[in-house]
């Protein structure tokens, strides 16, 4: 059950926006399943189940949903560390997320790799490095095999606001720009690139006005409106596919807790942190699902919450219960 | 007696070079406020101010050449990567700008670029590297892997103020497990000089970085089963400390090299090479390399465990190679 809320910060629909209850109710069930298995790991991390860092989205979810809630059958999406809600839309089970990051021969990698760094090519999934840049230049690449080939389809990736500061993105970018691929680069102003605040990133106050420098497309869109964030999306991806090249998303939001869970975020003015607090996608998406009436009470949403604990619940099982990886795959699959 | 840590070792280094010479500043992502991932520079910003102590965007390119440029006019930045794995963003900036100014065209490139590197700490296939490798085969450059506390301080201050490009590979297992009391007075390490952690004279292990310890502790129960081993320390990777290497091949007549970079195309080769060329008189076995395989570095325990050199790999190669 969710706390009452004192904000007023509210979603605003976008005009046009078409969307039936159903889809209304499956943002809902991303994002609170996107926010819940963050919990849950948040525990196994405590129970030193976690092998290595994680990484929270909290207050992000509706750019993760939202985004990845916009593309079609075919499309290509790569993540970013904080968008585990994109993966889950595109079908990535709970089961998968936990025993990758507690290191599971079940996992995705079989314990090779670690939090969101998986994959398959088959189902448009690219799996991302750490470094951060380094998949816009990869998705281009993509995309330009969509453009020789025809396709009706395009790529999304994400960036952020620090990780636009590397080479990559802008080799990436104005590739892309100059091939006019079918390609949109979400970039998720956080405000926060570990400590490092976006103003001792960038030059600038919105990061979209960059868009212009490589002959694309720019938008602002508030990060934190799911419906917003969707429509944006699907806009930009209608523009790819009548051939207008990339887009640029920023999505304006803020990263609640620290880079990961080691990280108190001291240095994050609290009153920032305050301001942010009033406006969750999630509280406020449920406010709007109440309050327009798409659901009949409460207790339809507090079901679906239900039903995500219990997902959770067996898929925390699932993956606790099996093995680590065995000792002789270490050596396997360096060539094919 | 103060006792100090490897990574606080480091940080005394660069400390008290900030102190003496104000041509020392740093740069690198998040050293500022938040005094680095792993808080070598902590404390840094109150003390020396932001313009010695540069938080800058990621942009691992620009803070090497940013480095290099200032160098270039007098400057001795230390350039911090916050993981050793994307220094390979700076790649271009470091072996084809800084490696080559003083042979070019007479200009020296005194920067340090340092960071954590290594593995053991389930850190995965991007926060584990041990890069030392990709650029040992670039003339210019200077490469140094320290293993105790007092060589982390010597060779930081050697690194900031040797002449040229310095690469500091720290090992980030090591950071917090190795201490010791280091002097009060002011000590550089030299840089290409190895030193002997341990003396004896059945068979000699060649290594540096973490390994060193594995070393150790295999030559600790080799005694037990009655063979002698000398472990020598690198410290320095380029320029190899090749009068040691020789000194202690000749010394023992059989050679194991071990590190923690991958396999083929490691360090090691060059030091089996250098043996060859001119102990091979010497030698009554064949020379052994022990390194992780030519894979990745995984992510879960057991599979990290099984990539990088265990100690009991050391024991059972030892063995096999005393009783050649
Ligand atoms: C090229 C590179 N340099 C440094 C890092 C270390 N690092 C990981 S995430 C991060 C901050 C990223 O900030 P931002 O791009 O804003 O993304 P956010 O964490 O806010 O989602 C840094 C410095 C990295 N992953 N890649
Ligand atoms: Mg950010």
């Amino acid at each position: 059950m969710a706390k009452p809320s004192t904000s007023d910060y509210t979603v605003a629909v976008p005009e046009g926006l078409e969307l039936d209850r159903t889809g209304r109710l499956e943002l809902y069930y991303f994002m609170a399943l996107n926010r819940k298995l963050e919990e849950r790991l948040g525990l196994l991390y405590r129970q030193n189940k976690v092998v290595g860092g994680l990484y929270s989205s909290l207050g992000q979810e509706a750019c993760s949903v939202g985004t990845a809630y916009a593309l079609g059958h075919g499309d290509f999406l790569a993540p970013m560390i904080r968008n585990l809600g994109s993966l889950l839309v595109r079908g990535v089970r709970p089961t998968d997320v936990m025993a990758q990051y507690c290191a599971r021969a079940i996992g995705p990698t079989r314990g090779k790799d670690l939090n969101v760094h998986f994959g398959w090519v088959e189902r448009g999934l690219i799996a991302p490095i750490s470094v951060v840049g380094a998949l816009i230049p990869v998705m281009a690449g993509i995309a330009l095999e969509m453009k020789m080939h025809g396709k009706k389809n395009i790529v999304l990736t994400y960036i952020g606001d620090g990780g636009m500061s590397t080479t990559d993105f802008h080799e990436g970018m104005n590739f892309a720009g100059v091939h006019k691929l079918p390609m949109i680069l979400v970039v998720e102003n956080n405000l926060w690139a570990y400590s490092t605040h976006v103003s001792k990133q960038a030059n600038v106050k919105d990061l979209a006005v960059r868009a212009e420098g490589y002959g694309c497309y720019g938008e602002i869109v508030d990060g934190n409106n799911v419906l917003a964030v969707l429509d944006a999306t699907r806009r930009a991806r209608a523009r790819c596919l009548s051939g207008g090249g990339p887009v640029m998303l920023e999505a304006k939001t803020f990263r609640r807790k620290g880079h990961a869970e080691h990280d108190d975020a001291g240095y994050v003015p609290a009153a920032e942190r305050a301001e942010w607090e009033k406006k969750d996608p999630i509280d406020a998406y449920r406010r709007f699902l109440i309050d327009r009436r798409i659901v009949d009470s409460p207790d339809e949403i507090d079901e679906i919450d239900a039903k995500i604990v219990a997902i959770l619940e067996a898929a925390a099982d699932e993956a606790l219960s099996a093995p680590f990886p065995d000792p002789s795959i270490a050596t396997e699959n360096v060539y094919g | 007696m103060p006792v100090t840590t490897y990574i606080d070792a480091i940080k005394e280094g660069i400390w008290e070079e900030m102190e003496k010479d104000e041509r020392v500043f740093i740069l690198g992502e998040d050293v500022g406020i938040y005094g680095g991932a792993f808080k070598v520079t902590k404390g840094m910003l109150d003390k020396f101010g932001p313009m010695r102590v540069i938080d800058t965007p990621i942009s691992e390119s620009a803070i090497v050449g940013a480095a290099i440029g200032a160098a270039l006019v007098g400057m001795r930045p230390v350039a911090e990567m916050q993981f050793i794995d994307f220094i390979s963003c700076a790649f271009d900036q470091i072996v084809n700008f800084a490696a080559k100014c003083r042979y070019r065209w007479g200009a020296g490139v005194p920067i340090v670029v340092r960071g954590p590197s290594g593995g053991g700490v389930h850190g995965g296939p991007f926060h584990s590297q041990n890069p030392e490798a990709y650029f040992f085969n670039v003339p210019g450059l200077k490469i140094v892997c320290p293993s105790t506390a007092y060589d982390a301080k010597g060779l930081i201050k050697a690194a900031i103020r040797d002449p040229d490009p310095v690469l500091y590979f720290e090992h980030k297992f090591l950071y917090r497990r190795i201490k010791e009391d280091l002097p009060t007075e002011d000590f550089v390490v030299p840089i290409g000089k190895a030193a002997i952690r341990r003396q004896g004279e059945d068979l000699s292990i060649i290594t540096y970085g973490a390994m060193v310890y594995k070393a150790l502790e295999a030559a600790e129960a080799l005694a037990g089963m009655g063979i002698d081993v000398e472990v020598l320390d690198l410290r320095s990777i380029l320029p190899l400390d090749e009068e040691a290497i020789l000194a202690t091949a000749k010394k023992t007549s059989k050679v194991i090299v071990l590190h923690e970079a991958t396999l083929t195309g490691g360090p090691g080769g060059e030091v089996v090479a250098r043996i060859a060329e001119k102990a091979f008189e010497y030698l009554d076995g064949p020379i052994v390399r022990i390194a992780p395989p030519d894979t990745p570095v995984p992510y879960s325990p057991p599979l990290e465990e099984a990539f990088l050199p265990q100690t009991m790999d050391i024991v059972e190669k030892a063995k096999k190679l005393a009783a050649y």
